[in-house]
């Protein structure tokens, strides 16, 4: 088949639209722009594909096209903002998916010449296939649907020997080009078992680091694909994501204080209970709570996952309006594992109104908690105890984390006594200028609210 | 494709991704992975010419579910960006 000019010509201003779009999405500013730069590319992409001469099957090609397309289309109108991490893990197991197919398709028409062609088409399968599976178990975990981590005996064991047995009968369809159905059918069944394997134990916590690894996957299986058919449009889309999701998959693992390989291979436990804490927690009221950011000059808010799961987003910002226009500077920080996806608390934030010009990232804040009066913590625990910067022996020793502990008041907003993800008592909670407001963030901060009003 | 001339476009191809992730702030890091994610959704265009150059059922039917998934990649790739990125405003006035 060849490609006549004009759509060569169409894909490469396609591919020439993606890059321009994603650059404006590198700034708040423009980026919503961005978006929809690169989603004229991808319509012209697809249009021009329509005009090769010779194409068959085109009306399979339009049925498909409409029910894939609209599907995905109503359930993206619909989902909640809380909700977002998993669907955006569906989508990208959707493109895996995609990719490990296309690979199918040229193995069965024996279509793959070179040597190269060969060994891209299977890796490029491989990791498309573990990326789908894999983003489907993401997605059941985060929905709920499983409910809890299933960890096999000897799981990493049984990793590494599907990896190798997938790798074996990759390396067999290489060197016996073309190769038997039977050996490709195999070849795909254990890669697509492997990606439901490795996903299956990993908690909902660390989700926001698998599902952009999984991303970077997707995108290097376009990539190699996109050479197999020699599309150059779809290696650079390809390749520039693998390797925006690589880096992006490096600062999530960094943020979490746990090596990728940690994260796919080993459980977070608590290792030790690191130092005793002395002290004990004390309780405060929600007037006393009103009154103290009421009279303040500076309120740094530290929101966790905790308030979102609490729909308390709209209330805080409520809370924040009204401080401010008492006068009081409030400035919102937060940890970059915030959340279930990189950065999705800030999109929970905007969903409730919050500007983005009222948020800051943990090397923007972390000077300024000295001079707040007060640190609101709502629903986070582990990315503001200083144990991190202390205790040695502590599971989350040298994690990065927000020096909320600063600040010459602490309130917390939590529901109970208990620990956070990582399981480790808190000793901001024990300090003497830290305060404990025990109950749903989405009441308390409400109860905060009526009593700001009564103050005027 | 020539074998050298394709490395060079994945060379300057995973620079591109890199330099432009590299300076994204904190904030943007959700709408941006679900952005490259609708971004790899090209794959389509791909699937597109499988199904196109399909001659058997089996293949046909493995072609049709290729476009169908990147079609879904693609879609609510664009629609769930799109929306998250409607949401980030400046504080007014």
């Amino acid at each position: 088949m060849t490609i006549p000019h004009y759509v060569q010509g169409a894909w490469f201003v396609g591919a020439l639209l993606f890059i321009f779009g994603l650059k404006g999405m590198s700034s708040p500013a423009s980026a919503r722009k961005g978006i929809i730069i690169a989603g004229y590319g991808m319509l012209v992409a697809i249009a021009a594909t329509f005009l090769i001469p010779g194409l068959q099957n085109l009306g399979l090609m339009a049925l498909a096209l409409a029910i894939g397309g609209s599907a995905a289309w109503i359930s993206g109108q619909k989902v909640k903002m809380t909700d977002m991490p998993q669907m955006v893990a569906i989508y990208n197991g959707m493109g895996g998916g995609a990719a490990a197919a296309i690979a199918a398709i040229e193995f069965a028409k024996g279509d793959t010449h070179s040597l190269a062609t060969t060994v891209l088409a299977v890796i490029g399968a491989l990791i498309g296939a573990i990326s789908f599976t894999g983003s489907c178990v993401a997605w059941a975990k985060l929905q709920g649907v499983l409910k809890k981590a299933h960890r096999l005996p000897a799981q990493n064991a049984v990793n590494v020997v599907l990896a190798l047995i997938a790798i074996g009968l990759g390396g067999a369809m290489v060197f016996m080009a073309p190769a038997q159905p039977e050996l490709v059918l195999a070849f795909f069944a254990v890669s697509l078992v492997l990606g439901i394997i490795v996903t299956l134990p990993i908690g909902g916590a660390d989700m926001p680091v698998v599902i952009s690894l999984f991303n970077a996957f997707t995108g290097l299986a376009v990539g190699f694909e996109g050479y197999v058919l020699g599309n150059p449009s779809l290696i650079i889309a390809g390749i520039v994501v693998g390797a925006a999701g690589t880096l992006l998959t490096q600062l999530m693992a960094k943020a979490m204080n746990r090596p990728i390989s940690n994260i796919l291979f080993t459980p977070m436990v608590a290792s030790g209970p690191g130092e005793a804490i002395k002290g004990s927690m004390k309780e405060l009221s929600a007037l006393d709570a009103a009154a103290m950011m009421r009279y303040a000059s500076k309120v740094i808010i530290v929101p966790g996952y905790g308030m979102a799961v609490a729909h308390a987003q709209h209330k805080v910002w409520e809370m924040t309006s009204i401080l401010e226009e008492a006068g009081v500077e409030v400035k919102f920080a937060i940890h970059p594992v915030a959340g279930r996806m990189p950065g999705h608390m800030n999109v929970l934030l905007a969903e409730a109104g919050v500007p983005y010009d009222k948020i800051f990232d943990l090397e923007e804040i972390n000077g300024e908690f000295g001079q707040a009066d007060v640190a609101l913590i709502i629903g986070a625990n582990d990315v503001v105890n200083p144990s991190a910067r202390t205790d040695k022996t502590s599971p989350i020793y040298g994690m990065p984390i927000l020096d909320a502990d600063k600040a010459q008041n602490v309130i917390v907003i939590k529901r109970g006594k208990g620990t956070g993800y990582s399981g480790v008592e808190n000793a901001l909670f024990y300090t003497d200028n830290c305060r404990m407001l025990y109950g749903d963030a989405q009441p308390m901060a409400g109860e905060i609210i009526q009593h700001l009003k009564t103050m005027g | 494709m020539d074998g050298l001339l394709a490395l060079y476009i994945f060379m300057l191809a995973a620079f591109t991704g890199y330099e432009i992730i590299a300076k994204v702030p904190v904030i943007l890091h959700t709408p941006l992975m679900s952005g490259s994610n609708f971004i790899h959704g090209v794959v389509v265009v791909g699937a597109m010419l499988m199904l196109g150059t399909a001659d058997t059922p089996v293949q046909q039917a493995i072609g049709f579910f290729a476009v169908a998934l990147g079609a879904a990649n693609a879609a609510g790739g664009y629609v769930v960006t799109e929306r998250m990125l409607a949401m980030f405003k400046k504080k007014e006035g």
